[in-house]
């Protein structure tokens, strides 16, 4: 807080110095000087010197809490040098502060030495570091600590150098200030005494007062001129040290810039102002103090000349009225009319007198005017030179200090300009890496998964080839396993079906033979017991064949109802059958009269033919005789081919057939069923031949 | 149809005797009693009634024969109790 106390008085004192305030605010605080002037020099000179130290520290200091974030940047020279400034700030706060103007002047002739080469190190050592980060792929960087000890090892040189600079510029900057207020100080008070003597010389003289007032008046008149003397001989003293001081300041800034620290540059242009400023301020206050010496000299011509009339005057009025009083004022109340008479006519004569001197001066009037324009005109070119010059001298100043001060700011802007450049350049340069990096990275990454995917898509045929072959071979064998599985379960099956077959072969077979041997047991004239039982027996056991099925259906119902007949009973009664068909053989449609029957019956006695006869192969109409054919049949039916004797029988026509009809239908029968009963067996035996399989 | 052949003869002599001692009897007795009786005496008329009998047995018994499909139905009679 104290360090921002001082500086605002600082910057406050350094504001009047310059004369940015109104011209208030500088008189009072001139006034301020002016009236601490009584006080002790040397305590001012101190505190001076306090505050403007103190200022610069805390200028320091506030600039580097402003910008604390360049202390993060390595590669700039300004940030490090505020970290070396507050270093150097710290540092420098410790040494006493008085000694410090001394320290900093010690140190400046050694620093100036170590400022010129620094900087170009400096730069060079930037440059350097330029290059490096441009190849920084190809030569090896230098490693950040060194370059930042090294940098900040400069710096703080630097830093160094500048803050004495500074000091020194400050302190110099402060006394000058200081003695061109003081001397401003004391041209004002010159001005204003011989104001004040002017004004009271007009006053004196205007006035027409009682002696003792004028008297005091005149007093005071010389108690004023004294003063204004006074003033004048220390406004002149004081001119003189600030022009010294003005000088001493320049030589220092010179001696600043010649040590070409860049940051220095502001404070160089800134003390270069001020001076200027107080210069020009100095001038100025010289200039109204000679306008109004001028207008004093003029005025107290003047007085001087009034005196002068006035002195005459009153010489003229002693010498016409000695008894009058000098005092004007008295006058008025005492005179007689008389002494008004010789008055008015002293006046009168008075009054032609100063209208003859008046026509005379009137004619002397040109030549005084014109040695006096003269005068004038050599004087106003005296002062017009003398001003031309000054003005020049400051516009030219003025000129160069905004040269300068452009030329800073260009520079500054250049700086900016060619660190944001460097800035651009660095992050075009990342980013172009940046790019490069990607597209290689994208390259590899894409050749890697080349290579990955072959590999895998490799591995994966691979993998699926061997797993192919492995369930094929795995399907092979399951199929060679299921065939001979199935195999062996066909066989099973086909074995448990075959002998499911010969079991019903067998059965058939058997059903067939009870069928056969219930053939067989027809007894002499009486049929054989009914084959149903049989029949049924062989339909059951034959149920899923349809042949046999087919042949157990086509016996004849009455072979199953009632039986058939043995062959030897059908022989038998051939026999009988054979006499009757003899008995009727003449009897058919036509011939079958009773009459008829009785020839038959003639014939049958009467006519003898062989009972057998070998019947031929093919038969001829002839032998369709009823005679032969019994014949033939009974031939047959001794050889036991009851079939072909059926056929013979079946050849009689007319009454014999009739009468051998229910014969043959017998015949017919047995015959049916035994073909029935042998197809059966036969086939009964061919299924149970088949189903019985050799081993 | 042998059995058949032997009972149709027997049938047929059996009818043709009865026919014929039937209508000869029969005719006998008529002609006795009828003016026909002028014609001849009984034995005559037997012998004309026992011949017109034989004839019609003879023709009856040729018939059957000519026809031998046509089947002779008995009565049976059907006892009541037998039901």
């Amino acid at each position: 807080m104290d360090v921002k106390r001082i500086c605002f008085t600082s910057l406050s004192l350094q504001k009047c110095l310059c004369g940015n305030g109104a011209a208030q605010p500088m008189q009072s605080c001139r006034r301020y000087t002016s009236a601490g002037d009584s006080g002790s020099v040397a305590g001012k000179i101190v505190a001076a010197s306090l505050l403007t130290v103190g200022g610069g520290v805390g200028g320091t200091i506030l600039y580097a809490k402003w910008d604390p974030k360049f202390r993060a940047k390595p590669v700039k020279v300004e940030p490090l040098q505020i970290s070396s400034v507050s270093e150097a700030s710290k540092d420098s706060k410790q040494p006493q502060q008085m000694k410090e103007k001394k320290v900093a002047k010690e140190e400046k002739p050694p620093v100036q030495q170590e400022a010129p080469p620094l900087p170009q190190t400096i730069e060079a050592e930037e440059c350097k570091e330029c290059e490096h980060e441009a190849h920084a792929h190809v030569v090896k960087e230098r490693p950040e600590e060194v370059v930042s000890a090294r940098l900040a090892a400069q710096d703080r040189a630097e830093h160094d150098l500048l803050s004495s600079l500074s000091a020194k510029l400050d302190d110099t900057l402060g006394s000058s200030a200081k003695l061109t207020l003081q001397a401003i100080g004391a041209q004002e008070a010159a001005l204003s005494a011989i104001a004040n003597h002017t004004s009271k010389l007009k006053e004196a003289m205007d006035a027409e007062g009682p002696s003792d007032k004028t008297s005091a008046q005149w007093r005071s008149l010389e108690d004023a001129l004294n003063e204004r003397s006074r003033a004048a001989d220390e406004a002149g003293a004081a001119l003189l040290k600030a022009k010294e001081e003005l000088e001493k300041l320049r030589k220092v800034i010179n001696a600043a810039k010649d040590s070409k620290i860049d940051a220095a540059r502001p404070q160089i242009l800134a003390a270069e102002e001020n001076l200027h400023s107080m210069v020009v301020d100095l001038d100025r206050a010289v200039g109204k103090v000679q306008t109004a010496q001028m207008e004093a000299k003029i005025v107290s011509q003047y007085s001087e000349l009034v005196n002068e009339a006035k002195a005459q005057f009153q010489k003229e009025l002693d010498s016409i009225t000695p008894e009058i009083q000098a005092n004007w004022k008295g006058l008025t109340g005492k005179l007689s009319p008389d002494d008004l008479n010789s008055l008015i006519a002293h006046a009168h004569r008075r009054i032609d007198q100063l209208n003859r001197e008046l026509a005379e001066q009137r004619v002397r009037e040109q030549i005084h005017i014109e040695a006096a324009l003269d005068q004038q005109r050599l004087e106003n070119q005296k002062t017009l030179d003398k001003a031309v010059g000054t003005a020049i001298s400051h516009s030219r100043e003025q000129m160069r200090l905004e040269q300068e001060k452009k030329i800073e700011d260009v520079r500054e802007v250049m700086e900016a300009e060619m660190r944001t450049q460097l800035r651009r350049q660095a992050a075009a340069h990342t980013d172009h890496l940046r790019d490069v990096l990607k597209v290689q990275e994208q390259e590899l990454r894409a050749e890697a998964q080349e290579v990955l995917s072959s590999k895998l898509m490799e591995q994966e045929t691979n993998y699926r080839r061997v797993t192919q072959d492995q369930l094929d071979a795995f399907t092979l064998d399951m199929n060679a396993a299921y065939a001979r599985l199935k195999g062996i379960e066909e066989a099973i099956d086909s074995h448990v079906v075959a002998e499911e077959e010969a079991r019903k072969a067998h059965q058939l077979w058997l059903s067939v033979e009870a069928l056969t041997y219930s053939l067989k047991t027809a007894v002499a004239d009486s049929p054989t017991e009914p084959l149903e039982t049989a029949a049924k027996a062989v339909r059951e056991s034959c149920a899923d064949n349809e042949f046999a099925v087919a042949l157990a259906s086509a016996l004849p119902e009455e072979s199953l109802s009632r039986g058939i007949y043995s062959e030897a009973s059908l022989r038998a009664r051939f026999y009988q059958i054979r006499g009757l068909v003899r008995r009727v053989a003449m009897i058919n449609e036509t011939r079958n009269s009773l009459y008829q029957y009785f020839l038959s019956y003639l014939q049958s006695v009467l006519l003898f033919e062989p009972e057998q006869l070998a019947p031929p192969t093919k038969l001829k109409p002839e032998d369709l005789d009823t005679f032969k054919l019994l014949s033939y049949a009974t031939y047959s039916i001794e050889r036991g081919d009851l079939e072909l004797a059926a056929k013979f029988i079946n050849q009689l026509t007319g009454e014999p057939r009739r009468v051998a009809q229910d014969w043959l239908k017998e015949a017919r029968l047995t015959l049916e069923t035994r073909q029935v009963v042998n197809l059966l067996s036969a086939y009964a035996n061919a299924v149970g031949l088949g189903t019985t399989q050799a081993p | 149809m042998a059995e058949e052949h032997g009972r149709k003869w027997d049938r047929c002599l059996a009818d043709s005797a009865r026919t014929g001692f039937g209508v000869g009897v029969v005719f006998s007795r008529v002609s006795f009693h009828t003016r026909i009786a002028s014609l001849c005496r009984p034995n005559v008329a037997r012998c004309v009634g026992s011949g017109m009998g034989l004839g019609m047995g003879y023709s009856n018994c040729q018939h059957d024969f000519r026809s031998p499909y046509l089947l002779h139905g008995h009565m049976v009679k059907v006892d009541q109790f037998s039901w």
